[in-house]
Formats: structure tokens, sequence, C-alpha cells
């Protein structure tokens, strides 16, 4: 467990060190002079001259050269100062807090939806097998092969244009969570609903499971406490795994919906060349990433304190 | 029975990726005409005989353009694939035989890119060259190979403890020799497995890239970046926004069912 967490440790560092290091490459290899970029993004087009770009110049130690300005960078990220966003001038740290909650409204909601969906689907195609088991298959391989914002893109058609049941894009209510929702959760449990399943059929193919029917426990009785927890562990670590098509899927799922997440601001930021955006949402997902993988390290730990499927 | 679906599964998968092949080479050779061709006289037009899956809204040859499109995605799925897959074999094989300071300075890279999850590592590759395919294929090969080293690693470690490999070494052969004779057989199927699962990785982070307008620039033909130029006219001609849709699912679905292994059987 120490080790493990050790590597998170260590993992973290690397995320940090990783995404500033690309993002100063990037903020290095983009054509013009930089300082007259700030300028122009600072105080409008019109008002760029020579004195202005000189000002932001002295001000940021544009004129170091390229190691001593590595240096500055990293050490900059590392006190916590991530710089203002070239387009809008904010901080960029009050920019990420405020997407960050709407990332987090959205992902929670995708997960829960598609445990809900996921468990009791893959629970019951184990239970009863046969076509309805072979009907769930097919169904999961197709929607599996339909990318994230695909299914997004269908679940706006369907229920957006055509029913109208639901507002196509934006934020500010409930309704409007419900579509992206959707689209992630059904993505998410077109995987896991199968791993549900394996999961489940070896649970009550074991001989502890035969054993607690024949003793004359009713069904429920059975899964409530021979099931679940033996379930629980495997499937508590195939979310971890799954962790890395959450947050592809978020931010798929928020630049379809315009939804004002994390995901969004990095490929707008992407698109507007808005270098210190890109570096701190890269970051804010790398670290929340690394954070979620060992809070799901410690549930299965919890889960099964023997510790053996741990690594 | 269970062995019989899985072959039709994989037969399937098989079948579909070649007729997407088929058509994608395929009209480059037989068809004339390119895909990036405007033509303001034939914008929006439904399926006929000169225009065999009609026109998009530039009056652009949509048959033309989705091979070109689903060209790009096979072609950069298979570098991506063939890319990962040696290198992560060949360090596989290093850190596993070798062990030692390799293994800890390869098991450190893989737990650096591990760190961040894919699609965003690749979409920064992206922002530092904007539309250049060489990047993306970089990029993705970078964050792929990593499953294959891991792969490699476990499996022979595994099997570098069984008496045949042990009796093989006692006799002297060679590294070349336990890994074609030992090493390649355990590997290669399950390999393959990842593989196909690399290929629609690869082909589905592109056209998330061009999805979110980050990935290959237009004019160049790309199949997620087609789905976002055709949203708008999904109500004149919701046909046109069906066939991007539809071939990139079927390219992933043929990828995917290719790599089932033991009718999604636990790993």
């Amino acid at each position: 467990m120490t080790q493990l967490l050790f590597k998170r440790l260590l993992q973290l560092l690397g995320v940090a060190w990783g995404v500033s290091t690309l993002t100063f490459l990037l903020m290095r290899s983009l054509p013009g002079d930089m300082a007259y970029r700030i300028a122009a993004g600072r105080y409008g087009m019109d008002a760029v001259d020579t004195t202005s770009a000189d000002l932001v110049r002295a001000e940021l130690g544009l004129d170091q050269g390229p190691f001593r300005a590595y240096l500055q960078w990293f050490s900059d990220l590392l006190t916590g100062n991530l710089g203002n966003s070239l387009v809008s001038g904010m901080p960029v740290v009050d920019e990420l807090w405020h997407m960050l909650s709407h990332s987090f409204y959205l992902a929670m909601a995708g997960v829960v939806l598609s445990m809900l969906i996921a468990v009791p689907l893959g629970v019951a195609t184990a239970w009863w097998g046969g076509w309805f088991d072979r009907l769930m298959l097919t169904l999961s391989t197709l929607m599996r092969a339909l990318p994230v914002f695909v299914t997004g893109l269908l679940v706006i058609i369907l229920f957006a244009l055509e029913l109208q049941w639901f507002p196509v894009a934006g934020f500010g209510s409930v309704s409007h969570l419900v579509l992206p929702a959707i689209a992630l959760g059904l993505s998410l449990a077109a995987v896991s609903n199968r791993v549900v399943h394996n999961e489940a059929r070896k649970v009550m193919q074991s001989p502890f499971f035969e054993f607690a029917r024949t003793k004359g426990l009713s069904n429920w009785q059975v899964l409530y406490r021979h099931g679940v927890r033996n379930l629980a562990v495997p499937v508590v670590a195939f979310m971890g795994i799954q962790l890395i098509m959450l947050v592809e899927g978020v931010v798929m799922i928020e630049s379809l919906f315009s939804w004002p997440g994390v995901g969004h601001g990095l490929a707008h930021a992407i698109f507007a060349r808005d270098i210190p955006v890109i570096q701190g949402a890269a970051l804010m997902m790398g670290i929340l990433f690394v954070l979620l993988n060992t809070a799901v390290d410690i549930a299965c730990y919890c889960l099964d304190p023997r510790g053996g499927r741990l690594q | 029975m269970r062995e019989r679906t899985l072959m039709n599964a994989r037969g399937l998968g098989l079948l579909l990726l070649t007729v997407l092949c088929v058509y994608s080479f395929g009209t480059s050779f037989l068809f004339a005409g390119d895909g990036n061709s405007q033509n303001l006289n034939h914008i929006l037009s439904i399926p006929n005989a000169e225009f065999l899956l009609g026109t998009d809204h530039f009056g652009r040859n949509m048959w033309l353009r989705l091979a070109d499109a689903l060209q790009l995605s096979l072609f950069l799925a298979l570098a991506c694939v063939l890319t990962s897959v040696v290198t992560g074999v060949i360090l596989g094989v290093l850190a596993a035989t070798r062990g030692g300071w390799i293994d800890r300075l390869i098991d450190m890279l893989v737990t650096l890119i591990m760190a961040l999850p894919g699609l965003v590592l690749v979409m920064i590759f992206a922002s530092i060259a904007p539309g250049s395919l060489l990047v993306l294929y970089i990029a993705i090969a970078l964050i792929q190979w990593v499953e294959y080293f891991r792969l490699t690693r476990a499996v022979i470690q595994r099997v570098d403890t069984s008496p045949a490999v042990e009796s093989s070494r006692l006799m002297g052969f060679g590294l070349w020799y336990l890994f074609r004779r030992h090493y390649w057989p355990v590997l290669a199927p399950q390999l393959l497995t990842l593989a196909a699962f690399g290929a629609a990785n690869a082909v589905l982070m592109m056209a998330s890239l061009g999805f979110v307008y980050v990935g290959i620039q237009p004019p160049t033909a790309e199949l997620g970046q087609m789905i976002v130029e055709l949203f708008p006219y999904y109500q004149e001609a919701p046909w046109l926004l069906a066939q991007p849709l539809l071939a990139l699912a079927l390219l992933v679905l043929a990828f995917h069912l290719c790599g089932r292994r033991g009718a999604d059987a636990p790993d």
C-alpha cells in the first residue's frame, strides 16, 4: 500500500512536470514575438506598440534565455502561480475553480447513471442468462462501437431536436444536465455492464454461493449477503480503469453540449491558443486523475483488506 | 458453441474491415475526381448516379470524401499500432530479461505517461502543431506503446520461470531464440487483441480531436470533423450526417470484433 501511494505521489509530480514542460515548449514554438502577443491579449490589438510590448517583456522577464525562462515557468507553477488567461485576462486559478465544479456535477451524474444502468443489468444477465444475455451482449457491443460524442449527438437529435423534451446545449438548470449525463452514462455502462456480468457470473458459480442457496437462503438474501461485497471489489477496481474513459468522455461531452467545465475550457483554450489556460486545465485534469485513481486504490483496499487484488 | 460464436465475431469483424478497406482504397483507383473539389451548383444533393452518396454543403462528392477520410483513419491506425507494438515489445523484453536499472527507468516513464489521460496528452500535442498528422501520430503512439510494454513484460516474467525456458537457457540459447520459441507464441494472441483495440482507439482519438476542431484541419476529409461540418445541415440533409457517423461506428466496431477474445471473457 505504501509503495502504491508513493507511486501515486511520483505520478503527481510527473504530471506537473510533464504538463508544464509541454506547455512551455508550446509557448516557445508559437510564431512571432511573445511580448507583442501578450500585450495584444491584454490591451487589445489597437493599443499595442513597442512601449507596451517592452513593458510586458520587462514585467514577465521574456528576454531571458530559454533555460532561465523554463526554470521561471516551472517555479511559478510550483508556487501555484498559473498566470492569467491570455483571452479574458482573469487569473487562471479562478477560472479553473469555476469550471471544475461544473465538470464535477457532470462526471458524478454520468457515473451514478452508468452504475444505475450497469449493475442491475449485469446482475440480471448473469442470473437469467440465455437470450436476454445474448441480446444485451449484442447491444453492449454495438453501443461500445459508438464514440461518446456520437452517442451524445444521437441523444441530441432524438431528445432535443425531434422530441424537444430537453434543451440542446448550455447549462443553468437540471434539465440541461439530463442529456449530457445520459450520453456519458450510456457510454460508460456499455462497457461496465459486461464487467459486472462477468464478475457476477463468477460469484454465482462459486461454491460459497451455491452453499448459501443450498442451506435455504432466499435469492435476495444470497445476493445481498454473499454476492454484493465479492462483486464490489473487481467492479470498483474496474471503475478505476474506466476513469480514463470518464475523463475523455467528459472532455468530449462538455465540448459537444457547451458545458462550461474543464474539458470544454481545455478544447477552447487550445483553439484560442490560450496557453496559461491550457496548462491549468491539463494540470487540473492530470492531478484529479491521479487523485481519483488513488481513491479507487484505497476503496479497493477497504473492500478487500486482504490486499491480494491490489497492484 | 462458444468457440463458434467467437469465430463468428472475429470473422464478422474481419469482413467489415475488408469491406471498408476495399471501399476506401478501391475508390482512389477506380473513381476519378477529388474529394476536396467544390461544385457549388450541386450542394446537398441526394445520392444519385453521379454522386453515389450525395454531395455536402460545398458540393463536394461524399463518396470520394468518405473514402479519403476512411483511408486517413486506417492509415493512422496502422501506423500507430505498428510503432507502438514494436516499441512496446522491444522495451518489454528488455525490461523483463535485463531487469535492474533499465526496468526501473522504463517503469518510471510508464508511470509518468499513465498519469495523464491519453486524450488530454494528445490534445496538448495537437496544440503545439495544429493540424499536423505527424504530431498526432507521434502523440498517439507515445501513449499506446505503454500497454504493449506492460503486457509483454508481465507475460515474459511469467514464462521466464517455466522449466522450458530455464532449460533452453541452460543449453545456451540466446535471447532471439528464446523470444521466437518461447515468448512470442504466448504473447502473439494477446498482442493481437490489444492491437485491435489500440487501432480502434487511435481512430477514435483522431475523430475526437477533429470533433472538437483541434485535429486535422479542413479541407482534409476526416471523420470527426466531417461530423461537425455536416451537423448544421441535419434538418435539410440528414443522410449526409449519417454517413460519417456510420463509417466511424462501423470502423470501430470492426476493430472491436477483431479483438474479441473468448466471447467477452474476463482477463
